[in-house]
C-alpha cells in the first residue's frame, strides 16, 4: 500500500467501495436458478488500486457491474463513497473502461472524450480544457482531430481511458481493459495506468485474467473462486511505489505472482470446468442484463 | 487489427509527423488517398458506361438477328434479318435510335414543343411529388423506428402490421386511397409515402439497435437519460442503415408516384404520360419507351442524390462503406 490515508473533507473516513453480503443469482430462461456470486464482502479504501482475478465465468465482471450499478445484486448492500451505488451512478461518480474501447466512430478522439462532459452540461470552454488535459494525460494530445479508426488498438484504449477520466470520477472501473492487446502494448499501458493513478489519485477496481498484470498494478489483489464466485483470498501487494520495469524483475514481485497463482490453483475445478462455466456464465449475464436494461 | 501493415505504417508516419511538428507526411498521404479515390471513381463510372453500351449492343444485336428489316435510304443499305421473332419487331422493341430520335420530335402533331421537353417537364413534376412522399415516408419511418426501439410492447404489436401493409399490392391500395382522399396530388403523395416508409422503418430500427451493448452500458454509467442515449448513440449509429434504406426509398417513391398518377392523377406526371403513350402504343411505341427511359433516369438520379448525401455525411467515419 502506498500510504495514502483514506480521508474525506468531513474527516470521517468512509470506504470508496463497500460490499456487504452481496449475492447474485441469475434465473435462466427455463426457470433454473444459478448462483453467480455468493456472499461477497469487500471494502476498498479511497485511492486504492484493487484487482479482481479469477477463472473465466467466476463472476468478476458481474461484480464490477454490480459496483457500477449496471446490475442490481440479488441480495446485499453496495456502497460507493458512503452512498448506495445507484446514487453514486446518478451522481456520475464512475468512469468505465471495457475490454473493447467502445469509441464512437462518428466522433473524433476529442469528441469521444467530450461525450460525458456534454452529458454533464459543462460549458464549452471548460469542456475544451478538460478534454485537452485528459488527452495530454494519456499522451494523445496530438491526435485530437483523428477518428478512432485511424488509431491503433492501444491508442484507442488510451482514448477510452481519457474518456473514463473526463468526469474526474472517484471510482474507475476497468473490465479487462488490456485483454485484447498484445503483451508489449499491455505492459506499456500498465505503466501508463499506474502513472495516471498516481496523478489522479482515483480509486481503481480492475478486472483481469493476467496474474502479472494484477500484481504489477495493484495495492491489493482479490482472488475469486469459480462459480459461484466467492472471494477466496485477498493478497496485499507490498511492492514499493512508484513501480517500474525494475519492479517486474524484483524477487518480491515473483513471490507475489506465485502466491496469486497458487491461490488461484488451490481451488477445485479443472480447465474444462472453467471453460464450461465461462460459456454458461456469460450467457446468463447477458440474460440478466437484458432483463434489467 | 494492429498487425495490418499499411495502417501501422501510416500510424507511424502520423506519429512522426505529430512529434516533429511536420505535417508533410500526413498531407502527402492524404493527397495519395485522394488521387486513389479519383481513379476508383473513374473506374466506377466507366464500368457504368461499359454496361450501358453492352446492353445497347445486345439490344441491337437481337434486332439484327430477328427484328424487322430496315434500310438506310441515303446510302442504299438494306438489312434483312435471318430470323423473325415477334417480340423483337419494331412495334415491340423499337430501335434505340428511333427511341432517341423520339425525344426530338414534336410531342404531338403540330405541338410547339418536343417530346423530350414534355417528358422532362413531367419528370420534374413527378419528382417533386415523389420528393414530398419520400420526405414524409422517411420521417414516418424514422419516427416509428424510434418508438419501436423504446417500446418492445409497441414493436411486438405494430411491426407485423407494418410488414402486412407491404404485402398488399399497391395497385389494389391506390384506388382506395384515391376514393378516400380524392383525385389529386394529396392522394399521390400518400401512395408514395406508403411505399417509402417501410424500408426506412425496418432499417432504422435495426440501426438504432446496432450500438455495442457496452456503449449503452457506458452511457448508463454516466447516468445518461434515454433521450441522451438515443440522440448521442443510437441515432448516429443508425445513419448508415438509414442511408441504405433511403436509397431504396428514393426509387420506391418514384415508383409509388408513377403508379399513383394513374388512378389519382390529374393531367400531369410521368404516370399520366405512360398511360397516354400506352394507349397510343400502336402509332408510336418509341414514345412509351422514351418515357420509360426518362422514368428510370429520374429514379436513378434520385438514388444518386441520396448516395451523394450519404457520402458527404458518412465520409468521416471509419466504417467500411457498403457498396452503392
Amino acid at each position: 500500500m502506498s500510504g495514502r490515508p483514506p480521508t474525506d473533507p468531513a474527516g470521517a473516513p468512509h470506504a470508496a467501495v463497500r460490499l456487504a453480503g452481496v449475492d447474485m443469482v441469475f434465473t435462466t430462461q427455463d426457470g433454473a436458478r444459478m448462483a453467480a456470486l455468493e456472499d461477497i464482502n469487500l471494502s476498498i479504501a479511497p485511492g486504492e488500486f484493487v484487482s479482481l482475478i479469477g477463472p473465466s465465468g467466476c463472476g468478476k465482471s458481474t461484480l464490477l457491474r454490480i459496483v457500477g450499478d449496471l446490475i442490481r445484486p440479488t441480495a446485499g448492500t453496495v456502497e460507493v463513497n458512503g452512498k448506495p451505488a445507484h446514487r453514486a451512478r446518478l451522481g456520475r461518480e464512475y468512469g468505465m473502461v471495457f475490454q473493447a474501447p467502445v469509441l464512437f466512430d462518428w466522433r473524433t478522439v476529442e469528441a469521444n472524450v467530450r461525450l460525458p462532459l456534454e452529458l454533464l452540461g459543462m460549458n464549452r470552454r471548460q469542456r475544451e480544457q478538460r478534454v485537452h488535459a485528459m488527452l495530454d494525460l494519456v499522451e494523445l494530445g496530438a491526435f485530437l482531430r483523428h477518428y478512432p479508426h485511424q488509431l491503433s488498438g492501444g491508442m484507442q484504449q488510451r482514448v477510452a481511458i481519457a474518456r473514463a477520466l473526463a468526469l474526474e470520477p472517484a471510482l474507475l472501473l476497468m473490465d479487462e481493459p488490456f485483454g485484447a492487446l498484445d503483451e508489449m502494448t499491455r505492459e506499456r499501458l500498465n505503466a501508463e495506468v499506474l502513472r495516471i493513478w498516481e496523478q489522479t489519485r482515483t480509486t481503481v477496481l480492475f478486472v483481469t485474467h493476467s496474474i502479472p498484470e494484477a500484481v504489477f498494478l495493484s495495492s491489493r489483489v482479490v482472488v475469486m473462486s469459480p462459480r459461484p464466485g466467492r472471494l477466496t483470498k485477498v493478497i496485499d501487494i507490498d511492492l514499493a511505489q512508484p513501480r517500474n520495469e525494475q519492479t517486474r524483475e524484483s524477487e518480491r514481485y515473483f513471490e507475489l505472482v506465485t502466491e496469486v497463482r497458487e491461490s488461484l490453483r488451490g481451488r477445485r475445478g479443472t480447465a474444462t470446468d472453467d471453460r464450461l462455466a465461462a460459456g454458461e456464465g456469460s450467457q446468463q449475464r447477458l440474460r440478466a442484463e437484458g432483463s434489467i436494461g | 487489427m494492429e498487425d495490418e501493415p499499411g495502417r501501422s505504417q501510416a500510424l507511424e508516419e502520423q506519429q512522426v509527423a505529430a512529434s516533429t511538428g511536420v505535417a508533410t507526411t500526413e498531407a502527402a498521404a492524404s493527397s495519395a488517398v485522394k488521387s486513389r479515390g479519383w481513379s476508383r471513381r473513374v473506374r466506377r463510372v466507366s464500368g457504368f458506361v461499359v454496361a450501358l453500351l453492352l446492353g445497347a449492343v445486345v439490344w441491337e444485336a437481337a434486332k439484327w438477328l430477328a427484328g424487322d428489316p430496315w434500310r438506310i435510304q441515303s446510302i442504299g443499305y438494306f438489312h434483312n434479318p435471318p430470323f423473325r421473332i415477334l417480340q423483337l419487331s419494331d412495334r415491340h422493341l423499337p430501335h434505340l435510335w428511333d427511341i432517341t430520335a423520339a425525344f426530338g420530335q414534336p410531342f404531338q402533331r403540330n405541338a410547339a414543343y418536343s417530346l423530350g421537353s414534355y417528358l422532362i417537364d413531367q419528370a420534374l413534376y413527378t419528382w417533386g411529388v415523389a420528393l414530398v412522399g419520400f420526405v414524409a415516408g422517411a420521417s414516418i419511418g424514422i419516427a416509428l423506428a424510434s418508438i419501436f426501439v423504446h417500446s418492445g410492447f409497441l414493436e411486438r404489436g405494430f411491426v407485423p402490421y407494418v410488414v402486412a401493409s407491404q404485402t398488399v399490392p399497391i395497385v389494389a391500395v391506390a384506388p382506395l386511397i384515391v376514393t378516400g382522399f380524392g383525385r389529386g396530388e394529396q392522394s399521390i403523395v400518400i401512395i408514395a409515402t406508403y411505399l417509402t416508409f417501410f424500408p426506412v422503418t425496418i432499417a432504422v430500427l435495426r440501426g438504432l439497435r446496432s450500438p455495442d451493448p457496452r456503449a449503452i452500458e457506458l452511457m448508463r454509467s454516466y447516468a445518461a437519460s434515454r433521450w441522451a442515449v438515443y440522440r448521442k448513440v443510437r441515432l448516429p449509429a443508425s445513419l448508415p442503415y438509414l442511408f441504405t434504406a433511403l436509397k431504396i426509398a428514393a426509387a420506391a417513391s418514384i415508383v409509388g408516384t408513377i403508379i399513383g398518377e394513374g388512378p389519382g392523377g390529374g393531367l400531369r406526371g410521368l404516370g399520366r404520360a405512360i398511360l397516354n403513350f400506352n394507349q397510343q402504343y400502336i402509332t408510336g411505341p418509341e414514345r412509351l419507351w422514351a418515357t420509360i427511359v426518362v422514368a428510370s433516369g429520374v429514379g436513378l438520379l434520385f438514388f444518386l442524390a441520396v448516395r451523394l448525401a450519404e457520402i458527404m455525411v458518412l465520409r468521416r467515419r471509419g466504417t467500411r462503406e457498403e457498396g452503392a
